[in-house]
């Protein structure tokens, strides 16, 4: 009896979010034929297909998706526990920069840059929980502050490190760090021939790390001791507290957790050798990223591998659209599936009471009230 | 003493945009309704504005009477922002979804809904909606004799219709709600959802007003924003509605608290801007871009002043929480 209920709730929320996606995408068909009728079809079929279309551009997913994966874990994992991490960005943003020095101005290979991103993340992330546990200071507010404090931070030690420029290396610009390519070859990601074999120059073992990193976080929510502890102080502070465990720690530990993924995102993205860091006064969007990648993963590490892959998988049928349509289109598409998602929630709840109903019904005929009533209860 | 004319008057603009959507976002979470669609909602609001006043503009009933075509705008502004945070109203309130969910799709929403009708309207890659010039009140405008003045220089080196409206809108707000049977129904309706619906009161329609207001506010505060900005409406208000949910949390959920908590972030944004002028702030010779230093410093200031006084700090008891008439 228990069994299938159990199958049958998992299914469902993966029905209801396939559900969403659906009507997400419909109604980005729907814009597109406002916007520009006579080139929807195209657009549509851009969106839906791109990604498949040659090795190089499933590449491109791949390599997109990595870091979506970490800030999504950034947040989930937080989510899970009770906070909202918005401050992956800060973290982010710290980590690649950490990672970056270690690159062009330690020389250091990449595998230390990867630790000195995780290292740079956790400390970052740290600041909120100690903020809250100690002070009480909403984890929302301090995020905010400390994403911005951190990119002028990273501003001002890349300007005052004159290594790092890209100018110290051979190239032009002052405003972007050094292209790792010219500055140290051993702190580029190993591609494995990867790149040969998908044509794409951006791809390497970033996804791998990302999704063995996504089945820890799993294990360790799922079947440890100390993933319980979290998410029951994420459930209910006092009760926890009542239960022995140390609220302010555990929010310090999520926190730190937390700032580590998304610093190890960071990590992944900047040593790539693609992309150089640009310096500016304006957040990088790649963490805020986190926030819908997360929302439509439910938080769930292995739901988060998916739904990045999925969001970077429509972004890159996005570019495809450009000229005809801004690529913001898919931003709405998101969007709009996120907002929808928020349905689908209603949705699961209506089935599962109408389904609880029903099992007790079924149970009270049956003589089996007793069992009926602990489900509910442990369900509700 | 020009200069401090100049740093005062900057420091309102920028305070007003911060202070509309403080404002804005209080209402939301007395009501009990966390409000993270703030950035969104400014960004509807100044797109749907910045799309009336270039349309008066051209039309020319913008130039002929430039504060009347400034006063629609701002109600265009609110209006806009009204119908945006109904979506997370819907969301949260009769869905009963995840508040956070909503309003991360919203922020979501808004910049990328903006860059393509801004494209579509004015054609490919143009993505800057230009603010006409005659929105500013002049000093000559307003009749003022002097205009060499220490005081015609601080009222009116930045003046916008926004900013007295800002004022009232204030004055408003704390009179809502303080001195109203709204405003203790919406505050009642934050902490205690429960007890207020066992009293009879439609905690439902509560929070939509609070929403509602929020969205009025925060339409307005980004049309605030985009004429501070100075360089015309560009799809995006530069993360001041996270801002103002700082401030807000900063004024601890009270209007007067929001009003000195905006003008003390904006004074220290500003300060950053005229390091250069002001001979008594230490310059960082030996540090290469230094003014990173000072563009940190409201944040860091913020940060200061919320651990000292964060024992004071009390939000909303039950702000975040859908409302459940079974709950006790």
């Amino acid at each position: 009896m228990k069994k299938p209920r159990r199958l049958f709730k998992g299914t469902e929320s993966l029905l209801a979010s396939l559900a969403s996606i659906l009507a997400g995408l419909l109604f980005g068909f729907v814009l597109l034929l406002i916007f520009n009728p006579a080139k929807a079809g195209d657009g549509f079929l851009n969106i839906l297909l791109t990604g498949v279309r040659s090795t190089a551009r499933l590449g491109k997913v791949f390599y997109t998706a990595a870091p979506l994966v970490m800030t999504g874990l950034a947040v989930g994992f937080a989510f899970k526990t009770g906070l909202f991490n918005i401050g992956a960005t800060g973290q982010f943003t710290v980590g690649g920069t950490l990672a970056l020095f270690g690159a062009i101005a330690w020389q250091l290979p990449w595998y230390l840059c990867l630790l000195l991103a995780i290292l740079g993340g956790a400390v970052w992330g740290s600041i909120p929980g100690l903020c809250k546990a100690l002070f009480n200071v909403n984890e929302v507010i301090t995020s905010i502050m400390f994403n911005w404090i951190a990119l002028f931070t990273v501003n001002l030690a890349i300007n005052n490190t004159t290594v790092m420029l890209a100018s110290s290396w051979g190239d032009v610009s002052r405003e972007r760090t050094a292209s790792l390519a010219k500055a140290n070859l051993d702190a580029i990601l190993p591609k494995l021939g990867l790149d040969k074999l998908m044509r794409y120059n951006g791809m390497n073992i970033a996804i791998f790390i990302a999704v063995l990193v996504a089945l820890v976080m799993w294990f360790v929510l799922q079947r440890t001791t100390f993933g319980y502890e979290l998410k029951a102080v994420g459930a209910n502070r006092h009760a926890s507290r009542y239960a022995g465990i140390s609220d302010g720690r555990s929010i310090i530990q999520s926190m730190i957790i937390a700032g580590a993924l998304a610093g190890l995102g960071g990590g992944l993205y900047y040593l790539s050798g693609t992309v150089q860091f640009t310096l500016g006064k304006e957040l990088v969007a790649m963490g805020f990223n986190g926030i819908p990648v997360a929302l439509l993963g439910a938080s769930h590490p292995i739901g988060i591998i998916f739904s990045a892959l999925f969001i970077s998988y429509i972004q890159v049928g996005g570019d495809a659209m450009q000229p005809e349509f801004a690529r913001e289109m898919i931003d709405i598409i998101i969007a709009s599936i996120i907002y929808l998602s928020a349905f689908s929630l209603l949705m699961r709840e209506l089935i599962r009471r109408a389904k609880l109903k029903r099992g007790m019904a079924q149970e009270e005929a049956t003589v089996k009230g007793a069992d009926g009533a602990g489900e509910g209860g442990a369900t509700a | 003493m020009m200069i401090l004319a100049d740093i005062l008057s900057a420091t309102v603009l920028f305070a007003v945009p911060l202070l509309l959507v403080a404002l804005g976002g209080m209402f939301s979470e007395r009501s009990g309704v966390i409000n993270i669609a703030l950035e969104g909602i400014m960004i509807v609001g100044a797109l749907m504005s910045c799309l009336a006043l270039s349309f008066m503009d051209q039309s020319g009933f913008g130039p002929a009477n430039p504060q009347w075509a400034m006063l629609l705008a701002i109600l265009v502004a609110g209006a806009a922002g009204m119908v945006y945070s109904l979506l997370l109203a819907f969301a949260s309130i009769h869905l009963k979804a995840d508040q956070t969910i909503g309003g991360t799709a919203l922020n979501m929403l808004a910049p990328a809904f903006a860059v393509v009708l801004t494209w579509s309207i004015q054609g490919q890659g143009n993505t800057t909606i230009f603010i006409p010039t005659w929105t500013r009140i002049t000093a000559q405008a307003a009749g003022a004799a002097d205009t060499g003045s220490f005081l015609v220089r601080l009222v009116f080196k930045s003046l916008y219709l926004t900013t007295p409206i800002a004022l009232v809108l204030l004055l408003l707000s704390a009179l809502i709600l303080y001195r109203t049977r709204l405003g203790l129904r919406l505050r009642s309706c934050g902490e205690h959802p429960q007890a207020a619906g066992s009293v009879g009161i439609n905690v439902y329609r509560m929070r939509y007003i609070g929403v509602v207001f929020s969205g009025f506010l925060g339409g307005i505060g980004g049309l605030a924003f985009t004429v501070a900005a100075g360089s015309g409406f560009q799809s995006t208000v530069a993360g001041y509605g996270f801002l103002a949910l700082a401030v807000m949390i900063f004024g601890n959920w009270k209007p007067l608290n929001i009003f000195l908590a905006s003008l003390l972030f904006a004074f220290f944004k500003i300060l950053g801007s005229y390091s250069g002028s002001l001979p008594f702030l230490p310059q960082f010779k030996g540090v290469a871009s230094s003014e990173y230093i000072y563009l940190m410093l409201p944040y860091v200031v913020t940060m200061i002043v919320l651990i000292l006084s964060s024992k004071k700090s009390r939000a909303p008891k039950a702000e975040g929480i859908p409302y459940d008439k079974g709950r006790r």
